[in-house]
């Protein structure tokens, strides 16, 4: 009696998930972003392929949070993913780093491929008091190395967040600088420098 | 032939206000398009408004004002009826004439 | 000289309409009192004018190789109506069994009616200045008849829900080079990019305000932009491909943005930095 109730039961579940599978839901939504999109300079239409982190990252919010299985798997995933540079130097010029936080440059399908990108960091932190154009999408980093301290662990741990900070946050809404190739890691090394260099105006 | 403009005129105790919304690029000469060429300057030089044919406001433009420009102005003396004419003419000669009735 | 006098005249628009992030009530009253009488000046002379008396004479000039006019075209509250139809737009449409949002209606109109083909009507959709662009001056015409209608758009028809499902899908959806998602920078209350204020389209209140200020003359661009320009645009900035005009995707998430919206008092065309 008992058995026959479990098979009905599974039969009713497998059911209820082929009525509304996410799965065949998200791959209509891939398919009519394909075919609304036309690849354009250096925009192609493989922009639309979602990687495993965009697809689990897509919710709704009646998907509610990430799964905790899932956000650790990206987190894990995502820490492997970090590349060093060789000469193990994680600390740039902050000058340099100023620059690239300052610029909104690159990969939109109007910009230059040419043109080295920046990371556009004040369109949404506060860094260096001199710039009050800054948004707030994301904390502020006033006084970062200040408040936090400038050892290795930190330029570690900043060059990781800039690198792929799906490391530390799954489903952050942080692009992945160094991992989808926005960013060179010299262009990272400057950008620690911004936060952790004792003399950057962030830190004054 | 230029788009028309949009003209409004309202009167109160004699005094007309006009609001005149004229279509023109008001290109300034000095920028430049995707190739590099310079884009010719192309801009309303005089705007003249008269009032039952009578001249009651000039304006002498250059490329400093903006596209699609905006103008307000008043003058006095006015009765329902009355016709206000606007006329503008700009640097490559082409112009364009339009009137509203005051009400 | 001029961009930076319309700068400074936009940002102080912008400012009082909430667009941009300069915190207003950290103001004292009279500055907020003095952008708004600025705002109202400007609004005042809204060169979208311009475009909503060329759209309407496009709407009822006999034209292409049937020499028809727009007057018998269906936007959804019967031929020829314009009044308060965008209010409720985009809808779904029997005769082509179908969701569509006006700027694809309008399209579809001038290719049934008019005999345009398709390539005709899209050759222009965004104008750069003396290239103009028919189909922006028709939005303008269209959308100024529903300034003070409450937005109301429908979702009875499976296909509209259906539309509205995809299109929150798509407002989630994270891709590119950047992972960005419309909710990357629209999703959370309170926000700004750089000093722009950012509305949060899943919030009634905020997205009300965001949609019913759409299409909108861009002093920057001395252009009229209607919503699908808009859409495009911000998919640029998503580091996306180029976003088709008329897409699949273009009009499933204008329902999801507009139906967000219903409720809200429409008031467009509008003027923005």
């Amino acid at each position: 009696m008992r058995a026959a109730w479990l098979v009905v039961g599974t039969v009713v579940i497998a059911v209820a998930a082929g009525a509304g599978d996410p799965q065949s839901e998200r791959q209509k939504t891939v398919e009519v972003m394909k075919n609304s999109f036309t690849a354009r300079g250096q925009a192609g239409l493989d922009r639309l392929n979602q990687d495993e982190a965009q697809a689990a990252c897509s919710r709704r919010p009646a998907d509610g949070p990430v799964p905790v299985g899932v956000a650790e798997h990206i987190a894990k995933t995502s820490v492997a993913s970090v590349k060093f540079p060789a000469d193990g130097r994680l600390l740039g010029d902050w000058r340099e780093g100023e620059k690239i936080a300052q610029s909104g440059i690159g990969m939109q399908f109007s910009d230059d491929p040419k043109r080295a990108a920046g990371g556009n960091c004040y369109a949404c932190h506060e860094l260096s008091p001199k710039e009050l154009s800054f948004g707030t999408i994301g904390p502020s980093l006033r006084a970062f190395g200040k408040t936090r301290g400038f050892g290795p662990e930190m330029q570690r741990y900043v060059y990781m967040k800039v690198y792929n900070p799906h490391a530390f946050v799954a489903c952050s809404t942080m692009p992945r600088f160094g991992y989808k190739g926005i960013l060179t890691e010299a262009q990272i090394v400057h950008l620690v420098a911004l936060l952790l260099d004792p003399a950057s105006p962030v830190n004054q | 032939m230029p788009d028309p403009m949009r003209i409004r005129a309202t009167i109160q105790d004699s005094q007309a206000t006009v609001r005149v919304l004229m279509s023109h690029e008001m290109e300034t000469g000095q920028r430049k398009d995707s190739a590099g060429n310079v884009v010719p300057a192309h801009f309303i030089q005089s705007v003249v408004a008269s009032h039952n044919g009578r001249q009651v406001f000039r304006a002498e433009w250059g490329p400093a004002v903006s596209k699609n420009p905006y103008l307000q102005f008043q003058f006095g003396g006015a009765k329902a009826g009355d016709k206000v004419q606007i006329t503008w003419v700009d640097n490559k000669g082409e112009t364009r004439t339009d009137e509203v009735v005051l009400r | 000289m001029r961009r930076t006098f319309w700068w400074a005249a936009a940002i102080a628009a912008a400012t009082a309409l909430g667009l941009l992030g300069i915190r207003v009530q950290a103001q004292p009253s009279d500055t907020i009192k003095e952008i708004e009488r600025y705002r109202e000046a400007l609004a005042d002379g809204n060169p979208a004018e311009l475009w909503e008396a060329r759209g309407e004479e496009l709407w009822k000039t006999r034209r292409g190789p049937r020499q028809a006019s727009l007057e018998a075209c269906d936007i959804g509250k019967g031929p020829g109506v314009v009044a308060g139809a965008y209010a409720s737009l985009p809808r779904y449409f029997a005769d082509v069994d179908r969701v569509m949002d006006l700027e694809t209606r309008l399209v579809h109109c001038m290719v049934t009616l008019q005999g345009f083909s398709p390539a005709e009507t899209t050759r222009q959709v965004y104008g750069a200045g003396t290239k103009r662009s028919d189909v922006e001056a028709l939005v303008a015409y269209v959308t100024a008849a529903s300034r003070g209608v409450i937005m109301d758009v429908p979702m009875h028809h499976p296909k509209e829900r259906a539309a509205y499902a995809l299109g929150e899908r798509i407002f989630f959806f994270r891709g590119g080079s950047h992972d960005f998602s419309c909710a990357s920078c629209h999703g959370d209350p309170g926000k700004r990019i750089r000093l722009q204020d950012l509305p949060n389209l899943t919030d009634r209140n905020d997205a009300q305000r965001a949609y019913t200020s759409w299409p909108a003359y861009r002093v920057s661009q001395g252009e009229l932009r209607t919503m699908q320009w808009r859409l495009y645009d911000c998919f640029r900035q998503q580091r996306f491909p180029a976003l088709e005009f008329g897409s699949e995707a273009s009009i499933a998430l204008t329902a999801f943005l507009a139906s967000n919206a219903n409720g809200g008092t429409f008031n467009a065309p509008a003027i923005k930095r």
